[in-house]
């Protein structure tokens, strides 16, 4: 079963690689993702019969994670023929390789349960990803994959020194190879706590870096500026969601160590830094897609203060990783859409988007409303529990912080967006033959649905999912 | 012989590293470098079983002799141009550097070692190297530059493995090797990409997405 979740998207990817060239190679990702996701809910229906492994095994928490990923990834599978088609000149082997490459090594990244397997995983995603990157193939998508490769590949190097610096504090502490992360969490009681604080804060900025939290989120707004909508999609909702997962798992060895305070002011001061740091460049944001990138290190800065809130705002942080996901692959989905219609992503170049483009462009002011946190979508739920918390434990300071910013980036946000989508298309703008069809909106207006049903209603087996997987984040078995 | 003394000349090659304006010249102190640690590997065992050989054998190959080797070609296919002057100059980035030294010694006194590896300057090393490698990432124009940063910053990281590799080779030969391979695949398809896309690897260049 689990060696299933892994292997179905690499079988599917050898398939996509051996067809003949043409369209139905991108129908190979529809298929894949429904199977994948179709995998994951059995083996989480299943999680209490299925065999513990040493190595891998499906916990709550690399469940949930898994869950959002393969979710993420089937919507933007299904996306992937209608866009594909548009271009058609192109060979979509390496496209299809490195998206179902990417399933692959991330569901290898949620069942690992030990530390050095986890890195391999989250280094092999950050490979499987950078053809992706290079999809548009000019000078452009170059200098964002140069930038992307050389900072994450850094912060990867930054993360396996982190490792072994944990690795160090185990042998300390008479653990032997292999350690397993249950076998961490079990003994951090008796590992000596100097390595183990320099080994979090070496671990916190390399896969910060991959999530892209502020001051190490510089590849993000190149990334994002310069791919596709669906590879977007694939980084806000995906890549970062596992380097969140890889960094969650060091948490809880801390936690189970007693240095939680130490960890969660650390994680309060980053999240505040890049919700600060996005604000910052939101402001006359120029660039639709560059806005979103800050928009994703915002968000990101909120997963990190909800877990440095800890106790019920650790679990609104989990719920925000599905939140974040589905609402960012509207918006990357989306203004795809967009900038084919207006063949520019220069914001001044756009407007009245809403009445060119009807489908999009409300799913677009609609993701919008729900990424900033209006209820009733799921955002909403995830961002007011975490504030709450925040508040009612006395954090007043953190807290009140917190939600003077989500109020600053929500007229800074707005104020760029809102023009793009409202009021008349400019006469001299261009107009491309892109037409919305149900192929390139279905996608959205699914996710759309998907965020609102959360933001209203989370079924009893997603709840006990979650509260199990905050429980063991915070080092709690 | 305890392995201070390579450590000591790792950390001289930091200094050169830093100190030298030409790209020829930091290469082949990268691959000095490179080499040593198969060195300072083989010196902190008393046997050599064929794990360890194999560890010491490709770290000298790749770091030493293939991904050096594959600058070298990219450099040489080049067309001769002026260095571009770094973002910060050579003196500054000395200064810079011997800072850095002092602080690593600082933070590795807080970092208690275990028994065995006591008087070892494993840690200091290993964070100077990284800090090394942060400089040269980050005040040099040139791609190939800092594809050198990254190397040494590498380094740093494969120094601390060192303290690791008795007890748990498994981790850390995976670990190091893969990186050694990730490292060669991804820096040698890029800086190719580069030079054709941009006819010169001066990053400064690649500088047209910003705020």
């Amino acid at each position: 079963m689990i060696s299933a979740l892994i292997c179905t998207p690499l079988i599917a990817a050898a398939v996509v690689w051996f067809m003949k060239p043409g369209l139905h190679r991108a129908r190979v990702l529809p298929v894949a993702g429904v199977i994948h996701l179709a995998l994951v809910l059995a083996a989480l229906a299943r999680s209490a019969h299925l065999q513990p492994g040493a190595w891998f095994r499906l916990d709550p928490l690399g469940g949930w994670m898994l869950l959002v990923v393969s979710t993420i990834f089937t919507l933007c599978a299904l996306y992937a023929p209608a866009y594909l088609a548009l271009r058609m000149e192109r060979n979509f082997g390496v496209f299809g390789v490195a998206m179902l490459g990417f399933l692959g090594m991330a569901s290898l990244v949620a069942v690992s349960r030990h530390p050095g397997v986890l890195w391999v995983g989250m280094e092999a995603t950050a490979l499987s990803t950078t053809p992706l990157l290079y999809y548009n193939k000019n000078k452009r998508s170059l200098e964002a994959t140069w930038k992307y490769l050389l900072i994450c590949s850094v912060g990867m190097a930054l993360a396996l020194l982190g490792t072994f610096f944990v690795a160090y504090a185990a042998q300390q502490g008479g653990l032997g190879e292999p350690i397993y992360l249950d076998r961490l969490v079990a003994n951090a009681a008796a590992m000596p706590t100097p390595w183990l604080k320099a080994g979090f804060v070496l671990l916190l900025v390399g896969y910060g870096t991959k999530m892209g939290l502020a001051p190490m989120h510089t590849w993000k707004p190149d990334a994002y500026g310069e791919t596709p909508g669906i590879v977007g999609t694939i980084l806000a909702g995906g890549v970062t969601t596992m380097a969140f997962l890889s960094l969650l798992r060091f948490y809880s060895i801390m936690a189970a160590a007693g240095l939680g305070p130490f960890c969660r002011e650390l994680l309060v001061g980053m999240g505040l830094l890049s919700m600060t740091w996005a604000f910052v460049f939101m402001i006359r944001q120029g660039d639709l897609r560059r806005l979103l990138a800050y928009s994703s290190v915002e968000h990101m800065g909120i997963l990190a203060f909800g877990v440095g809130i800890g106790g019920k705002a650790t679990l609104f942080a989990l719920f925000h990783v599905a939140a974040n996901a589905l609402v960012k692959s509207v918006l990357f989905l989306g203004s795809g859409n967009i900038v084919r219609s207006f063949s520019s992503k220069n914001l001044a170049d756009v407007s009245g988007a809403m009445r060119r483009l009807p489908v999009s462009g409300w799913c677009f002011l609609l993701g919008f409303l729900a990424i900033v946190g209006s209820p009733p979508f799921a955002p909403f739920t995830s961002i007011f529990g975490i504030a709450s918390t925040a508040l009612g434990s006395g954090r007043l300071l953190a807290g009140s912080l917190f939600l003077a910013l989500l109020a600053a980036i929500f007229t800074a946000m707005g104020s760029v967006i809102l023009p793009v989508l409202q009021g008349n298309p400019n006469p001299a703008s261009v107009r491309t033959h892109y037409e919305d069809t149900f192929g390139l909106t279905a996608p959205l207006v699914l996710a759309l649905a998907l965020a609102l049903v959360l933001g209203t209603w989370l079924p009893g087996p997603l709840q006990t999912l979650l509260s199990r997987a905050a429980l063991l984040v915070e080092g709690q078995p | 012989m305890t392995p201070n003394l390579l450590l000591a000349a790792i950390m001289l090659i930091n200094f050169m590293l830093v100190a030298s304006s030409r790209v020829s010249k930091c290469i082949q102190l990268a691959a000095l470098q490179g080499g040593l640690l198969a060195l300072v590997l083989l010196l902190m065992h008393d046997h050599w079983p064929f794990h360890v050989l194999l560890m010491a054998f490709s770290t000298a190959a790749i770091k030493g002799v293939v991904i050096p080797a594959m600058l070298n070609r990219a450099q040489d296919r080049m067309k001769p141009q002026r260095e571009p002057e770094p973002y910060v100059g050579y003196t500054l980035t000395l200064v810079m550097a011997a800072a850095g030294t002092g602080l690593a010694f600082i933070l590795a006194r807080r970092l208690p070692l275990q028994a065995g590896n006591l008087g070892t300057l494993f840690v200091p090393a290993s964070i100077m190297a990284l800090f090394t490698g942060f400089l040269l990432l980050t005040t040099r124009k040139r791609a190939l530059l800092q594809v050198v940063g990254y190397l040494v910053l590498e380094n740093g990281v494969y120094l601390f493995s060192l303290l690791l590799v008795k007890q748990m080779p498994l981790l850390v030969e995976t670990g190091v090797l893969l990186d050694l391979v990730v490292g060669i695949f991804v820096m040698g398809i890029v800086i190719n990409h580069i030079q054709t896309a941009f006819d010169s690897q001066d990053t400064h260049r690649l500088a047209h997405l910003k705020d």
